[in-house]
């Protein structure tokens, strides 16, 4: 009998060994109430698998994102050249983070700054676990026949053009996927990126997670899909507000698959 | 024969090439009033891309619809000024119709395509009017359009019918003329659309179909000529600045937000990492973020100047789906119409760029810049690549390192991640925290 196993890098340079991958857990995968769920069905997915990863633990710190899209540039190098500091002491070549914002910058913005590193998102890194068959999916279940819409996060569709991986997942489920009419590359926000998730929204007539809420709860579908932190606390908002949290799960492509694992 | 016609038309075409000279010149001075940027690498992928997106119009078929009734105004465009460099050549000259001896048959079906393609261009035009004034398409009828915007919008429409209609009667009534064998007219076969015309004018005089013909002769070369003028002063520009505009586009990630070098440095220097980039220290320190159009880069000019005010950015834009002020066309619009102020006033001797005002204050407000998501849904939408989410956000840099203007829930965001290195207020010794959890937990 073993329990999960959560590495640090720390642990793991004491043992003179290095990880294939660095898990980027991020903010909201820390800290999140709710979303640290999500963290622990990757994790535990992981271990299942045998991946050889390490997180940063306690050494890790936000990317820096929300400051530079709030303008503040000051801030987010501070943030991102600590960031690469701590990366490249250990040595890191290959990152796998399940927040498209976090995606985005380790990816992105990180190399201008001296970072340089394979970057996926674990939505890609689930789905070649799939394709590889490390990850065998039992379908049936409780999702079995059940129909499943994915909301495309824009930090990870458009602002990244990765818009198959996840779907490649859920197709693998066993599950009737039903697209919004708003997918893909014409995906419409749920309104947290651009630091958005942090303050309240200018003055309108709606808030926007509430008019994607809409969208995906008129597919017909008993579970939103997500790739995204902020997508997920945006979108059980919008549900929670259309009052039909006990009918409808917001659920991560993580969980999905840990789910069906029975993990 | 006459010399005159030769002679006025020989000043028709210098004062209007003139014109257009000055008019370019000024366009250019004005984008280049942005800041300096090269965006010249990857070659062969940018000519693709404008071989793509500009000339093969592939984001304009996101919308089925009017892309095909603006594929025909387009396709026209470009046919026809085949036909108008024939009139050139023949107004210089004094010909008429100099090519229809020289190619026989294949001018007659030349003809007929121009005529297909006028009609269709008319036809286009008369739905656009349609869709603008009358069912009122919401992209089109919003409120930044209202005033010149919309008037110009028309006005393209109406100019463009309007010549259509005058190659159609040309033909006509060349045609009759042809037929009575009057002096130069030359017969070139069956022509279907002006054909259709020509029974409204069989009952006329030969001399007032003389008139007819050559009126509209010069009015569609006229026309055409101040046409090409009055582009350079409207919307209407994206006919030429969509080819650079496509072939500028950003080929990086759309999620990549521009390094600042600048603050690279003094980062560097506060945590005491020699710094790399020493050497290329900026000889001027400007403003951080931008502030006004010489903040911007040119290519951000370049956009204002090549936006047609089509508005899918501002539709598919989710703060101005949800009511919000923020407007994806009206930011491009602001941009060029601010820039449009400056070059004005520059050329007037005037204060130019220090008359008090600025972009971002006068033109664009706050509140519109912090609705912004930055989904890149505008940048997406666009049919010729123009990025206004660069522009919103070189803008809230500006708010946020220049005047610490940013929203107090930003502010606290910020204190928080320079306190505990995460936007939320949290321990950072408890970021760990949520291992705990699962590493008490057998292993199923």
């Amino acid at each position: 009998m073993s329990t999960y196993k959560v590495p640090t890098m720390a642990e793991m340079a004491a043992a003179g060994d290095s990880p294939e991958v660095l898990f980027w857990v991020g903010c909201a995968g820390s800290f999140d109430e709710r979303y640290k769920a999500v963290t622990q069905a990757f994790v535990k997915i992981l271990n299942k698998v045998g991946v050889s990863f390490a997180v940063l633990g306690p050494e890790e710190a936000c990317t820096g994102d929300p400051a530079r899209r709030a303008g503040n540039e000051f801030l987010f190098q501070m943030q991102a050249v600590a960031n690469i500091q701590v990366m490249n002491g250990y040595n890191i070549k290959k990152v796998v983070t399940a927040c498209p914002h976090c995606f985005n910058t380790i990816k992105n913005e990180y190399p201008a700054l001296g970072g340089d590193y394979q970057v996926i998102h674990h939505s890609q890194f689930l789905q070649s676990l799939i394709n590889e068959g490390k990850i065998s999916l039992k379908g049936g279940g409780e999702f079995k026949g059940k129909k499943i819409t994915f909301h495309d996060s824009c930090y990870l569709g458009r602002a990244n053009d990765v818009y198959e991986a996840p779907r490649e997942i859920i197709k693998a489920l066993d599950v009737e996927l039903v697209e919004m009419k708003r997918c893909k590359t014409k995906g419409l926000c749920c309104g947290a990126g651009g630091a958005q998730m942090f303050k309240e929204p200018e003055p309108g007539k709606k808030d926007i997670n509430v008019e994607r809420t809409e969208e995906a709860l008129n597919t017909g579908a008993t579970t939103i899909a997500v790739g995204c932190p902020f997508c997920l606390t945006m979108m059980t908002d919008g549900v929670k507000n259309k009052e039909k949290e006990n009918e409808v799960n917001v659920v991560d492509l993580a969980e999905l698959i840990a789910k069906d694992q029975g993990l | 024969m006459s010399i005159l016609p030769q002679v006025i038309f020989f000043l028709i075409f210098s004062v209007a090439a003139y014109f257009l000279f000055q008019r370019v010149s000024y366009l250019k001075r004005n984008i280049m009033l942005g800041k300096k940027e090269k965006r010249n690498d990857q070659a062969e992928k940018r000519w693709k891309t404008m071989l793509l997106v500009a000339f093969g119009q592939q984001k304009m078929f996101k919308r089925w619809v009017p892309a095909f009734l603006h594929l025909l105004v387009y396709i026209g465009f470009i046919v026809i000024n085949l036909e108008v460099a024939e009139f050139i050549i023949d107004g210089f000259t004094g010909q008429h119709r100099i090519f229809a001896p020289l190619l026989g048959g294949a001018y007659t079906v030349a003809m007929n395509a121009f005529e297909f393609l006028a009609v269709g261009v008319l036809v286009s035009c008369l739905i656009f009017l349609v869709r603008r004034n009358i069912t009122k398409v919401p992209r089109l009828s919003m409120s930044e359009l209202k005033g010149w915007p919309a008037m110009d919008a028309n006005l393209i429409l109406i100019i463009e019918i309007t010549l259509m209609m005058a190659i159609l009667k040309m033909n006509a009534a060349d045609q009759i003329l042809a037929e009575r064998g009057v002096d130069h007219y030359l017969p070139i076969g069956n022509l279907f659309f002006s054909g259709l015309l020509q029974p409204i004018m069989r009952g006329f005089s030969t001399e007032f179909l003389i008139f007819v013909e050559r009126a509209a002769w010069w009015f569609h070369i006229v026309g055409i000529l101040a046409f090409a003028i009055y582009v350079t002063y409207s919307k209407h520009l994206h006919i030429f600045l969509a080819f650079p505009n496509t072939w500028y586009s950003n080929l990086k990630p759309k999620g990549e937000m521009k390094n600042m070098p600048e603050v690279t440095n003094e980062v560097n220097m506060m945590l005491g990492i020699p710094s790399e980039a020493g050497a290329e220290a900026p000889a001027e320190i400007g403003r951080f973020g931008a502030k006004d159009i010489n903040d911007l880069s040119w290519i951000n000019i370049m956009n204002a100047y090549s936006c047609t005010e089509c508005g899918r950015c501002t539709a598919e834009c989710p703060a101005n789906i949800t009511g919000k002020k923020l407007s994806p066309r009206k930011i491009m619009m602001d941009v060029r119409d601010r820039t449009e102020e400056v070059g004005k006033s520059l050329d007037a001797k005037g204060a130019g760029l220090v008359d008090g005002k600025s972009l971002l204050g006068d033109y664009i407000s706050q509140e519109e810049i912090n609705a912004c998501t930055s989904c890149n849904a505008c940048v997406e939408a666009c049919p010729i690549n123009i990025d206004p989410l660069s522009i919103i956000l070189e803008m809230r840099r500006y708010t946020a390192m220049e005047e610490s203007g940013s929203p107090a829930q930003w502010n606290a965001m910020f204190q928080n991640m320079e306190t505990s290195f995460s936007p939320w207020k949290f321990a950072p010794t408890d970021r760990f925290n949520w291992a705990d959890k699962v590493k008490d937990e057998e292993i199923k």
